[in-house]
């Protein structure tokens, strides 16, 4: 049986494609991008969490933890990480939920449990599944077998990418796929490796493959003031797409801050503590100016 | 909004609710005079009849629909046939920090004089009070239920589209047939019924008096009028009160008059729970605005206007002022008018028209306490008007309702109705169903089902006062399965439904003996007919609810139970009832492992939903097809208004982790925070509840404003309702708004004064609600996007 590693799933998703959908993300992403909404999907395992506001120092954890990683001490409960072996005893045991592993290894028949329970949404809604991350292609084959699945049950598939990924992979998914949310964040290469940690070469590449070969794609782009909503990167940005026929539409994502907590959480550094969410007037200009490329814009999405 | 009705609104809004004594000083100098020379009904009527001659009649500047209650806006006559407030009562109005109702010493004097000493020992709440069991006093005390007759009158009451076809002229015509027809020698009820006859028709004169005394006083203030356009208004007000109620309405300025009359009667004649509520309103007013519009009478504004007027009159007239439990599980002002929109027309075409998109502008402009408003969606309702009606309901006053039409024509086939009747008739009150214009639908009282489960964790006994008040179903900690625990829940429920059910019976039979409402019988069909009264068996359909208060909470307790201690065997029985009674002092741990390691229902589980199916099953087999003395049975309800705080502080700690005092779930909603799967979730877990089997449940849910921001938020808010109305959901409601605003409105209530919140099947000022119920409105689960 096919299983794969998941931080989350969320029902009643919105804004992940069309209609009522439920998204899956899938764990571990090749990219780190300084304004990732998802840290907790960064890393390929899953990491322990640990939410002190919550603790209430029951050392239930202490007590069954079989590897003696844990102890109480004033500062909390503290884990000895050369001990964990993220079996997640300690979660299921802590009642007062301040041990939570982010992320879980989930086969594909009980995921598909869950997805199938929202069918009746789908069909009235004309919704779907979305698979998230993280970047879903990184766990191709068990990303391949829940598409497989939910195509035969009928279920509307959507990919959520950041394109960078083996481009026979990805071609194999769009087989399976009803619809990509395509991210594009930076035009220049440079820039784009600096700020995600890889270029941009493989992503472009891709995306020009996948609509080749028919593939129904909806490009994403975060909005980042200071970072990606300079004049050249958006001209360049539109004119690249519009040589593109097959591109369906372009959502901008206003930039939130909203994920800082999750940083904290996890103990990482927040790059991107320094940025402005996007005013009104910075989002209608940039839409405007990608709008003069001839292309179908949004703006959230 | 036209200045008119900026003026008129801005008036209703802030003036500040008051009694007036004039009622109750009428009625019992009528009494005093009367009382045992005619028989009930006839006397009723002439009460009736008396307080339409004498009452003080109002009509305010810039009004066009006219007509009080009180002598002005906002002043609430009491009803001390059924509820004698004491001094002590008034004082507490007067003076309380919430809902409170003005009155001066002076009337209170008076009052102490003219009205106390008479219906002292006579009110129907202290008969009832003299004459219930010692077992079903101890019931109460301990909070197991409440008794909706002890203090108001049975009403619950929508009408059809009668009265836009018949005048009081009419009626007195039917009414006279039916009398002279009567069979004297082989029907023993002829005497019975001919007194029930003429008590209607001296109804219908009461109300055609009533009218005429407003014309009369609008010729008088016409004569007067400097303005010439207000004094046209005043003359064709005038004409209007002198043709509607006597004789049917002929356009839709008389129309909505012709309702306004015939609610002012029956909120006058006895003051019957919700008031009184028009039913498919836009589908009766549709033909007049036709009408009105092809022969250039009337234009769109002006109908709009008008039903502003309506809208404004129902806000002028706060509820009654409840005492004692009452007060505790309904302390608000609203007095529960409800008015439908779309749905489904008698031939099983759809409902909505332009009256309806017209209505909801009214909603919205006005945004006023009263009237509450639903909107019913059946699979042919189009969706531009449900869009519609989500756009108001993205506002976040917590109105437009939503009902599944559908589902509610298969409740009221399921019981006996004809499919036509089912199809006119629709929701009121908070979320009951019934047949408008032909049904009287009774709440009788809310049940604390979790109080159920705690009786039979404590062998009978209430933890909290330490009496038996239930049956003895056996030491729990003797209980070998969950089944046997679960046994023992049942019995208890069986045992407190009989209790409440005889109870009830008898209530019913004083209303009959003492407190008949011949006016309200003149408008509901079959009751001139049958000739007898609404309260007794009159209607066409005769239904009693009981409404089931709590599913969430003591379905996940059980739950809690089933696992923990049946079938993992990890916490003991003892241990368990241990923590419950000492409301978990010392034991947080253990409470944190019931509430985060049991199943819950409203998460789409079916380990937990499945417990909450065979609650609601077992409450279905306790309260249906039950008798009530007017030839119709018991039916399921799932409503809990706000008795679901009241409840939750007669409870103690219970096994899903709440702590003792803490509110109850509310309607059919999970436990509050107990849904952490989103909307979807919670739907899916209602869509396993057989609610066609039941005459109403009601769902809440809160979204963040951020959720309904786009367009396509409405959409998919659009098809999350039409889901859950495909898997036979009854009713969802919505309140839009975001857990800061909430507490910034609790610190600075003036600020927010406006702010309307759904709180049952109403919506409510926030600021006026009390801590707890803010809170509990608070602690709702509030579902985001992400």
């Amino acid at each position: 049986m096919k299983t794969g590693t998941i931080f989350d799933i969320k029902r009643y998703a919105i804004h992940d494609g069309p209609g009522i959908r439920t998204t899956v993300f899938l764990k571990g992403c090749p990219l780190s991008c300084w304004w990732c909404h998802n840290p907790e999907g960064l890393a390929s395992a899953p990491q322990g969490v640990y939410r002190r506001d919550r603790c209430i120092a029951c050392a239930e954890c202490v007590d069954a933890c079989p590897q003696g990683a844990l102890s109480l001490t004033a500062q909390g409960i503290v884990t000895d990480p050369s001990r964990c072996r993220h079996c997640l005893t300690c979660a299921d045991v802590c009642p007062a939920e301040a041990r939570e592993f982010s992320g879980r290894t989930e086969n594909v028949e009980h995921l598909m449990e869950v997805i199938r329970k929202d069918i009746p949404f789908y069909d009235q809604s004309r919704g779907g599944v979305t698979f998230s991350g993280g970047e879903p292609l990184l766990q191709a084959a068990f990303l391949l077998a829940l598409l497989h699945r939910c195509g035969r049950c009928g279920i509307h598939r959507a990919v959520d990418t950041t394109g960078h990924a083996d481009t026979d992979t990805l071609l194999a998914v769009a087989e399976h796929t009803d619809l990509f949310l395509f991210d594009l964040k930076l035009m220049d290469p440079e820039k784009h490796r600096k700020y995600t940690n890889v270029s941009n070469q493989i992503i472009l590449r891709n995306l020009e493959r996948l609509v080749g070969q028919g593939a129904n794609v909806t490009i994403r782009i975060p909005l980042l003031p200071g970072i990606n909503d300079d004049h050249e990167n958006i001209d360049r940005t539109g004119s690249f797409l519009s040589a593109l026929p097959g591109v369906g539409k372009v959502d901008i994502l206003p930039y939130h801050h909203s994920s800082q907590n999750k940083y904290r959480k996890l103990g990482l550094v927040y790059r991107a503590a320094g940025v402005e969410a996007p005013t009104t007037q910075q989002l209608a200009d940039v839409a405007a100016r990608l709008k003069a490329f001839d292309l179908q814009v949004e703006i959230g999405g | 909004m036209n200045a008119r009705i900026e003026k008129l609104r801005k008036a209703s809004f802030e003036a500040a609710p008051c009694i007036s004594i004039e009622r109750a000083v009428l009625e019992t100098e009528f009494y005093r005079e009367n009382c045992g020379k005619h028989a009930a009904p006839v006397l009723r009527a002439m009460t009736f009849r008396h307080l339409c001659e004498n009452k003080t009649i109002y009509i305010g500047q810039d009004e066009l629909i006219v007509g009080e209650r009180g002598p002005f806006p906002k002043a609430v006559s009491t009803f001390p046939e059924l509820t004698c407030h004491t001094v002590e009562d008034f004082r507490l109005l007067n003076e309380r920090p919430m809902t409170r109702y003005n009155i001066s010493e002076k009337e209170i004097a008076a009052y102490r004089e003219r009205v106390i000493p008479y219906w002292q020992g006579r009110s129907m709440r202290e008969r009832v009070f003299a004459h219930v069991p010692d077992a079903w006093r101890k019931a109460y005390a301990a909070g197991l239920f409440t008794e909706f007759m002890e203090q108001r009158a049975p009403g619950h009451t929508t009408l059809d589209g009668t009265i836009y076809q018949k005048g009081m002229v009419d009626f007195k015509q039917e009414i006279g047939e039916n009398l002279a027809a009567l069979d004297y020698l082989n029907d023993p009820h002829a005497a019975e019924k001919a007194d029930e006859l003429k008590a209607m028709d001296i109804a219908c004169d009461a109300a055609i008096v009533f009218a005429h005394r407003h014309a009369a006083l609008a010729d008088q203030m016409a004569a007067h009028e400097t303005d010439p356009v207000r004094e046209a208004e005043l003359i064709r007000i005038a004409e209007n009160c002198r043709w509607v109620p006597a004789q049917a309405p002929r356009d839709f300025w008389e129309a909505v008059q012709m309702y306004w009359f015939v609610h002012l009667g029956i909120i006058t004649e006895l003051n019957g729970w919700d008031a009184m509520s028009p039913g498919h309103l836009d589908q009766h007013l549709h033909p007049f605005y036709e009408k009105g519009l092809s022969d250039g009478t009337l234009d769109r504004e002006r109908a709009k206007e008008l039903i502003s007027c309506l809208w404004i009159k129902v806000n002028n007239h706060p509820a009654p002022p409840k005492v004692g439990v009452t007060a505790k599980e309904s302390g608000t002002y609203n007095d529960f008018t409800n008015i439908n929109l779309g749905g489904l027309k008698r031939d099983g075409s759809d409902g909505v028209n332009a009256v309806s998109y017209l209505v909801l502008e009214v909603i919205d402009e006005l945004h006023l306490l009263q009237p509450g408003s639903n909107i019913q969606i059946s699979h042919k309702t189009p969706e531009h008007f449900l869009k519609t009606a989500c756009r108001v309901i993205r506002k976040g006053y917590g109105y437009p309702s939503v009902f599944n039409a559908d589902a509610v024509v298969m409740e009221q086939v399921r019981v006996g109705k004809s499919l036509e009747d089912a199809r006119e008739g629709g929701c009121s009150g908070c979320i009951e169903t019934g047949a408008f214009g032909k049904e009287a639908y009774i709440l009788t009282g809310y049940l604390n089902v979790p109080k159920l489960l705690e009786l039979a964790l404590n062998n009978g006994t209430d933890p909290l006062s330490k009496t038996r008040v239930g049956i003895a179903t056996g030491a729990p900690d003797s209980f070998a399965s969950f089944d046997e625990l679960y046994e023992a829940f049942t019995r208890q429920l069986h045992h407190v439904v009989d209790l409440k059910i005889r109870v009830n019976n008898y209530i019913e039979r004083m209303y009959v003996a003492h407190a008949p409402a011949p006016f309200l019988s003149v408008v509901i069909s079959d009751c001139i007919v049958k000739g007898r009264d609404y309260y007794n068996g009159g209607p066409r359909y005769n239904t009693n609810y009981i409404q089931c208060v709590g599913i969430g909470t003591v379905s996940d307790s059980l739950s809690a139970i089933k696992k923990h201690v049946f079938d993992e065997r990890t916490v003991p029985m003892k241990r368990l009832l241990h923590a419950l009674a000492h409301n978990f002092e010392g034991e947080e741990a253990l409470r944190l492992r019931l509430q985060n390691k049991t199943p819950f229902f409203g998460n789409d589980d079916d380990r937990a939903d499945a417990i909450m199916q065979r609650v609601y099953a077992s409450l279905f087999d306790a309260i249906e097809g039950k008798p009530n003395t007017k030839g119709g049975v018991y039916h399921l309800n799932m409503l809990s208004t706000t008795c679901h705080v009241y409840f939750g502080k007669m409870l103690g700690a219970s096994a899903n982790g709440r702590h003792a005092g803490m509110p109850a779930s509310d309607g059919t909603s999970p436990s509050h925070g107990a849904d952490r799967n989103g909307p979807t979730a919670v739907i899916k877990s209602l869509g396993k509840m057989d609610q066609v089997k039941s005459g109403g449940t009601l769902l809440n849910q809160r979204f963040l404003p951020s959720v309904l921001e786009k367009e396509e938020d409405l959409n998919k808010l659009a098809h999350l309702i039409r889901t859950y109305f495909k898997l036979n959901g009854h009713h969802i409601q919505f309140n839009v708004v975001d857990t800061q605003t909430l507490r910034q409105a609790q610190a600075d209530p003036y600020t927010y004064r406006d702010l309307l919140v759904r709180v049952a099947g109403y919506s409510d000022y926030f600021v006026d609600l009390n801590k707890d119920h803010q809170q509990e409105i608070i602690d709702r689960t509030e579902h985001e996007s992400f």
